[in-house]
C-alpha cells in the first residue's frame, strides 16, 4: 500500500522537485521567474509570440494532465497485485476515430493565432530606418544605411573574467564596446548577412531572430515600445567564438537617437581629422593595448604568443619586427586563405596605428617604431 | 545439420549468425554510448559554472560535435539494429536474416568507421567541430582538415545502415513463417520494416550531402558556396531532408519495443493493432515533408514557413494515436511493474513530454524564440534519451533472459531505473528553462543568469552517467552470475514466437518454420 | 529455393533504390533547388541577364530600391554603392553603379553575388546589365566603376514598397573554370 503511494509520489514529483530546489539556489528573489520562462519582450511581435507560447503550453499541460491522470489511475487500480483481472478488449474503431479527429481539431485551433503571428512577424514594409547587420567571426558590424555610420560591435568582457582570473561582471558575456542604438516607437528594418560562416542575430526581447548567411541578405524588423538596454546572442554555431559575440541594443528616445546619430556622423568626420594628428609613443601604446586586447588577443593571446600554427605569435615575429609596410599589409588587408581578417575596414586609422605601434613594441619586440594614423591612411590610399 | 558456434575470436569476426551479429551490434553500441557519454560529461563539466574552467571553446565545439555524431550514428542506431538482428528472425519464425554474410559486413565496417572518427580527436586541427548537423560553410571552407575523415566515416556508417535495411526488408518480406501474414507480425517487426524503407530513402541523401561537401572542399565545386553561384541554405535543405526522417528512424523501432513490452506486463493484447501500423506508416510518410521546420529562421518566404508549420503540427496526430493506444493497452490490464515495464511507462510519460515540446517547436512564430536554444536541446533529449534510449534499455532487460538464459536481479534493475529516471530529469528538465530564458545551444560559456540551472543540469548529468555504469554492471552480472532461467516464456504475459523457443535461445532456431495460426 | 530468387530480386531493387536516392541528392536536388529559387524568387536569387522587352512604365507608383555591399571573408577591396537608394518607377530601366578598389599589392579577381530582399520581390527585379554577370579582375591598386542597369517589373506585388539589393564580393583569384553567372544566362548580344 505504501510502496504504491511512494512510487506514485516519486514519479509525479521527481521533475517538480526541481522547482523548489531552483528557488532555493537562486540568490536574487524575483529573478527566478526570468529564468523559467520566455520573456514577453518589448515589441508587439514578442508579445504575440509569448502569448502564443503560453496558450500552446497550457493546452499541452491540460492534455498531459488528463492523459497521465488516466494512466496513473490505471497503474494504481489495474494491478495484478491487487487481484485485478485483465480485460480482453483490444480494438475500437470509434475510439480510434475520436482520438484522431479531436487532436486534429485542437491543432486547427492552434494554427489560427500562429498564422496571424507569423504574418505580422514577416511584415517588414514601411520601416523608417534601415540597419545592415553583418555577422563576423566573432563580432557584429552595424551599418546605418544612408547615414554613413558604421561600426563594429564586439564583446567587451575581458579574457581575465572568462578564464576566471577576475570576478565576472553583472553583464558577463553580454556587454559590447559599442551597442546598436535605435529610437523607441520606430519601425526599424534589419538587413542581415554574414561575412564568413552562418551566424544568427537574436534579440530575445524583440522577438527577432534571423540567420546571417554569407552571400545572401535576409530582412526582419522591430518596433520597440520601451526604452532600455537589451541583450541578445548569436544563435548559430559559427566557430570557437560562437558564445562570445553578444548583441546589445540601446533603445532611446527619438530626440536622443537623432543627437546620437548626429554625433556619430560628426565623429566620422572628426576621425578623419584625427588621422592628421601626431600621437606620442605613450598615447599609442596605451590605446594600442586596448585595441589589441579587444580585437587581437582572442587569437594571438594577451601575451602575444598566439596558438601556432593557426594563430602565429606576434612576440618576436618577423612581421611585427620587420618592414612596417608589410606589417600594415597583413593587418589592413588580412591574409587570404588564413583566419587573419582584413582589419582595414574594421578599425579606424587611429586604432590601426595604435595597435601596430603596440605590437611592434610590446613583449620585448622593442623596435622603437611609431606608426601614426596618417601612415595608415597613406598606406591605404597609396596601394 | 545445425552446429554450434565456432570457437575463439574467429567466431565473432566471421559469424553470419543473426544472434551473434545482434550481440556484436549491442556491445558496440553500448561502448559507443559510453564514449558519447564521456563527451557529454566533458561538456557538462565545463558548463557546470560560467567561465572556461577545463577546456577551451574550440575543444568544446569538438566535444558537442562528437557527442552528437557518436550518440546518433554509433550508439542509438546500431543498438536498434542489434535488437532487429536478434529479434526479427525469432519473431517471424525465420532461421536467420535474408543475407547473413552482408549482415556480418554491415556490422564490421562500423568499428572501423568509428575508430577513424574517434582518432580525429588526436589529429592536427582537432576533431570535427561544426556540430553534428555540420552546416556549410563552417563545415566546408572553415573546417579543420579532419573533415575529410569525418566524410569518410559518414559514408561508411551510411553504407552499413543501407545494407542492414536491405537485409531487414528482404527478411521481413520473404522469410516469414507460413501463416504469419503481415497483419499478424509483431509491432516491433512492423516498425523496423517501415524504418528500413526510411533508411534506404534517406541515408543516400546524407551520402549525397557529404559528397557535395567533399567536392566543395577538395575539388573546387560550389554547391554550398555563394561565390560560385551556390547556396549554404541548399546544404540545410539536403541535410534536413535526411535529418528529419532520421529522427523517426531513431524512434520508430523504439515504439515497436514499447508495443511489445506494455502488452506483456499488462497481460492484455496491444490495443488497436491496425491503427498502430497505420499510425507508424503515417508518421513515416509525414516525416518526408516537414524537414524545413529545422530552418524556420533561415529566411524562408512566408508561404513556405506556413506550410512547414502546418505539416509538422500534423505529426502530432498519429503520434498521439500511438500514445493513446498504449495507455488503452494498460487500461484494465493486470499490471506488474518489473524493470522493463518501468522503463516502458517512463517512455510513455517522458516521450509524451518531448512530443509536447515538439509541438511547441512546430509553431513557427514561437520557434523564432526557441530555435537554436536549450529548449530544442531539452526537446530532443527527451525524445531521444527518455524515448529511444529508455526503450532500448527496456528491451535489454526484457529480452536478456532469452538471450543468455539468466535473469537479471530485479532489485538492481529497479534501482538502475530510478537512478536513470531521476538523473535524466534533473539533467534535462531545467534545460527547458534555460532555453526559454534565452540561452543558445552549442555555447561553451554563458551569462550569469543561466548559472543556476546549468549547475543543476550538470549534477543531473553525472547522476545519469552513473546510472549507465550501473546498467553495464547489471548486464554483466546477469550474464556471468544471474539466476538461470529455462522457461521458454520468461514473462507470464508475453506473446510471440520468440517466447516459444528454448531459453537461452539455441544458436540456430526455426530451422523448420513454425506453424502460425 | 524460390525464396533465394525473390530475395535477390528484392535486394537488387532495394540497392537500386539506394543508389537512385544518392544520385537524386547530388544531381537532382541542387538543380531543382536552383530552378525552384529562380522561378519563385525564393532565397533572393535574381536569375541571369534579363532581355528587356518594351514594358510600360508604371508612373503611378514609386518603389525604393536600396543597395548594400558586403565583402566576404578576407576580401580587402573597397566596395560600395555610389548611392545608397533610388526611387524608381516599375518598368523604367535605371542605371546605377558600384565602386570597387583593389587596395592590395596583388592583382586579384572578385565575384559579386547578388541577393534581393524581400524574397517575393526577387522574381520582379530584373538586371539587364550587371557587373555580377562576370568576375571582376582588378590589378593592384586599380579602381573601377561597376555598372548595373535594372528594371523593376510592373507586376511587382503592390505590397512591396522597398527592395534591397545586396552584393557580396568574393575573392575568386586563382579559381579557374569558375562558372560565372553569365554561364547560367542566355547569351546576350554585346555585354
Amino acid at each position: 500500500m505504501f510502496a504504491k503511494i511512494e512510487r506514485l509520489f516519486v514519479r509525479l514529483l521527481a521533475p517538480l522537485l526541481l522547482l523548489p530546489l531552483a528557488a532555493s539556489t537562486l540568490a536574487d528573489g524575483g529573478t527566478w521567474r526570468e529564468v523559467i520562462n520566455m520573456t514577453p519582450g518589448v515589441t508587439e511581435v514578442s508579445r504575440q509570440i509569448y502569448d502564443l507560447h503560453m496558450i500552446i503550453f497550457w493546452i499541452c499541460v491540460v492534455i498531459g494532465v488528463v492523459v497521465f491522470a488516466i494512466m496513473f489511475y490505471s497503474m494504481i487500480v489495474h494491478r495484478k497485485s491487487k487481484g485485478y483481472k485483465a480485460a480482453n478488449f483490444h480494438e475500437s474503431t470509434v475510439v480510434e476515430i475520436a482520438w484522431t479527429v479531436i487532436p486534429a481539431l485542437i491543432l486547427i485551433v492552434m494554427a489560427v493565432p500562429a498564422t496571424k503571428a507569423l504574418i505580422n512577424l514577416y511584415d517588414t514594409s514601411d520601416a523608417e530606418i534601415d540597419i545592415k547587420v553583418t555577422g563576423y567571426q566573432w563580432k557584429w558590424q552595424y551599418e546605418y544605411l544612408g547615414e554613413d555610420v558604421q561600426f563594429m560591435s564586439e564583446l567587451s568582457t575581458p579574457d581575465a573574467e572568462i578564464y576566471n582570473l577576475e570576478t565576472k561582471g553583472a553583464n558577463y558575456l553580454a556587454d559590447v564596446n559599442e551597442p546598436l542604438v535605435i529610437p523607441v516607437d520606430t519601425k526599424v528594418r534589419f538587413l542581415i548577412t554574414a561575412k564568413d560562416v552562418i551566424h544568427s542575430w537574436w534579440m530575445t526581447d524583440f522577438g527577432v531572430k534571423k540567420d546571417a548567411i554569407p552571400g545572401f541578405i535576409n530582412e526582419t524588423w522591430a518596433k520597440v515600445e520601451k526604452t532600455g538596454t537589451y541583450r541578445g546572442y548569436c544563435a548559430e554555431l559559427c566557430g570557437q567564438g560562437h558564445a562570445f559575440m553578444p548583441v546589445v541594443v540601446k533603445v532611446v528616445e527619438k530626440d536622443e537617437y537623432a543627437a546620437w546619430l548626429g554625433e556619430k556622423k560628426a565623429a566620422a568626420a572628426a576621425m578623419r581629422e584625427l588621422t592628421e594628428k601626431e600621437f606620442t609613443m605613450d598615447e599609442l601604446m596605451a590605446q594600442g593595448e586596448e585595441v589589441y586586447l579587444r580585437s587581437c588577443a582572442a587569437c594571438h593571446q594577451a601575451n602575444g604568443e598566439g596558438m601556432p600554427p593557426a594563430f602565429p605569435a606576434i612576440k618576436g615575429s618577423a612581421v611585427a619586427t620587420g618592414a612596417v609596410d608589410h606589417h600594415l599589409d597583413v593587418v589592413v588587408n588580412g591574409v587570404a586563405g588564413s583566419a587573419m581578417q582584413a582589419f582595414g575596414a574594421q578599425l579606424s586609422e587611429v586604432d590601426l596605428a595604435a595597435v601596430l605601434t603596440y605590437q611592434r613594441n610590446a613583449w620585448g619586440n622593442n623596435t622603437g617604431d611609431v606608426v601614426q594614423p596618417i601612415d595608415v591612411f597613406n598606406f591605404k590610399q597609396g596601394q | 545439420m545445425a552446429h554450434g558456434p565456432a570457437k575463439g575470436i574467429g567466431r565473432w569476426l566471421f559469424t553470419t549468425n543473426h544472434k551473434d551479429i545482434g550481440t556484436l551490434y549491442l556491445w558496440f553500441s553500448f561502448a559507443m554510448f559510453l564514449l558519447g557519454g564521456f563527451f557529454a560529461m566533458v561538456i557538462r563539466a565545463e558548463l557546470f559554472q560560467p567561465g572556461m574552467q577545463i577546456i577551451r571553446p574550440e575543444f568544446f565545439n569538438q566535444m558537442t560535435t562528437m557527442h552528437g555524431l557518436v550518440m546518433v550514428f554509433g550508439a542509438i542506431m546500431p543498438a536498434f539494429v542489434g535488437l532487429a538482428n536478434w529479434m526479427i528472425p525469432l519473431q517471424i519464425g525465420a532461421p536467420d536474416m535474408a543475407l547473413p554474410r552482408m549482415n556480418n559486413l554491415s556490422f564490421w565496417i562500423l568499428p572501423f568507421a568509428f575508430a577513424i572518427l574517434a582518432s580525429t580527436l588526436f589529429m592536427e586541427g582537432g576533431a570535427p567541430n561544426f556540430g553534428w548537423t555540420f552546416y556549410a560553410p563552417l563545415s566546408t571552407t572553415y573546417a579543420p582538415d579532419t573533415v575529410n575523415y569525418f566524410i569518410f566515416g559518414v559514408h561508411i556508417m551510411g553504407a552499413s545502415s543501407i545494407m542492414g535495411s536491405i537485409n531487414i526488408i528482404a527478411t521481413v518480406l520473404n522469410m516469414r513463417a507460413p501463416g504469419m501474414t503481415m497483419m499478424k507480425m509483431p509491432l516491433f517487426v512492423w516498425t523496423w520494416l517501415i524504418t528500413a524503407f526510411l533508411l534506404i530513402a534517406v541515408m543516400p541523401v546524407l551520402a549525397g550531402a557529404v559528397t557535395m561537401m567533399l567536392m566543395d572542399i577538395n575539388f573546387g565545386t560550389s554547391f554550398f558556396d555563394a561565390a560560385g553561384g551556390g547556396d549554404p541554405v541548399l546544404f540545410q535543405h539536403v541535410f534536413w531532408f535526411f535529418g528529419h526522417p532520421e529522427v523517426y528512424i531513431i524512434i520508430l523501432p523504439a515504439f515497436g519495443v514499447i508495443s511489445a513490452i506494455i502488452p506483456t506486463f499488462s497481460r492484455k493484447p496491444l490495443f488497436g493493432y491496425s491503427s498502430m501500423v497505420y499510425a507508424t506508416a503515417a508518421i513515416a510518410f509525414l516525416s518526408f515533408i516537414v524537414w524545413a521546420h529545422h530552418m524556420f529562421t533561415v529566411g524562408m518566404p512566408l508561404t513556405g514557413e506556413l506550410y512547414f508549420m502546418y505539416a509538422t503540427m500534423l505529426i502530432a496526430v498519429p503520434t498521439g494515436v500511438k500514445v493513446f493506444n498504449w495507455i488503452a493497452t494498460m487500461f484494465q490490464g493486470a499490471m506488474t511493474f518489473e524493470t522493463p515495464m518501468l522503463f516502458a511507462i517512463a517512455f510513455v510519460i517522458l516521450f509524451t513530454i518531448g512530443g509536447f515540446t515538439g509541438l511547441m517547436l512546430s509553431i513557427a512564430p514561437s520557434d523564432i524564440q526557441y530555435h537554436d536554444t536549450y529548449f530544442v536541446v531539452a526537446h530532443f533529449h527527451y525524445v531521444m534519451v527518455a524515448g529511444a534510449v529508455f526503450s532500448g534499455t527496456a528491451a535489454v532487460y526484457y529480452w536478456l533472459p532469452k538471450w543468455c538464459g539468466r535473469m537479471y536481479n530485479e532489485t538492481m534493475g529497479k534501482l538502475q531505473f530510478w537512478v536513470a529516471f531521476i538523473g535524466f530529469n534533473i539533467t534535462f528538465f531545467p534545460q527547458h528553462f534555460l532555453g526559454l530564458a534565452g540561452m543558445p545551444r552549442r555555447y561553451a560559456d554563458y551569462s550569469l543568469q543561466f548559472a543556476d540551472w546549468n549547475m543543476v543540469s550538470s549534477v543531473g548529468a553525472f547522476i545519469y552517467g552513473a546510472a549507465q555504469l550501473l546498467f553495464l554492471y547489471n548486464v554483466i552480472a546477469t550474464i556471468v552470475a544471474g539466476k538461470p532461467v529455462s522457461e521458454p516464456k520468461t514473462w507470464e504475459g508475453a506473446e510471440g514466437l520468440e517466447w516459444t523457443v528454448a531459453t537461452p535461445a539455441p544458436y540456430h532456431t526455426f530451422s523448420t518454420p513454425p506453424e502460425v495460426k | 529455393m524460390a525464396e533465394a530468387k525473390t530475395n535477390r530480386f528484392l535486394v537488387a531493387r532495394l540497392m537500386a533504390g539506394a543508389v537512385a536516392m544518392f544520385l537524386f541528392a547530388i544531381f537532382v536536388l541542387p538543380p531543382l533547388y536552383d530552378v525552384f529559387c529562380e522561378v519563385t524568387g525564393i532565397g533572393g536569387k535574381t536569375g541571369g541577364r534579363y532581355v528587356a522587352t518594351d514594358a510600360v512604365v508604371d508612373e503611378s507608383r514609386t518603389v525604393r530600391v536600396q543597395f548594400v555591399a558586403t565583402n566576404n571573408g578576407e576580401m580587402p577591396w573597397e566596395f560600395a554603392p555610389k548611392v545608397f537608394e533610388v526611387k524608381v518607377n516599375p518598368g523604367q530601366p535605371v542605371p546605377v553603379a558600384f565602386l570597387a578598389r583593389n587596395t592590395t599589392e596583388l592583382d586579384m579577381v572578385g565575384q559579386a553575388i547578388p541577393s534581393v530582399s524581400p524574397s517575393n520581390a526577387a522574381r520582379y527585379f530584373h538586371k539587364t546589365e550587371c557587373f555580377c554577370f562576370n568576375s571582376q579582375p582588378l590589378a593592384a591598386g586599380e579602381e573601377a566603376e561597376l555598372p548595373l542597369v535594372f528594371i523593376v517589373d510592373p507586376e511587382l506585388p503592390r505590397t512591396v514598397h522597398t527592395i534591397t539589393l545586396s552584393y557580396t564580393l568574393f575573392d575568386v583569384t586563382g579559381r579557374s573554370g569558375e562558372p560565372s553567372l553569365a554561364a547560367l544566362t542566355e547569351p546576350a548580344s554585346g555585354q
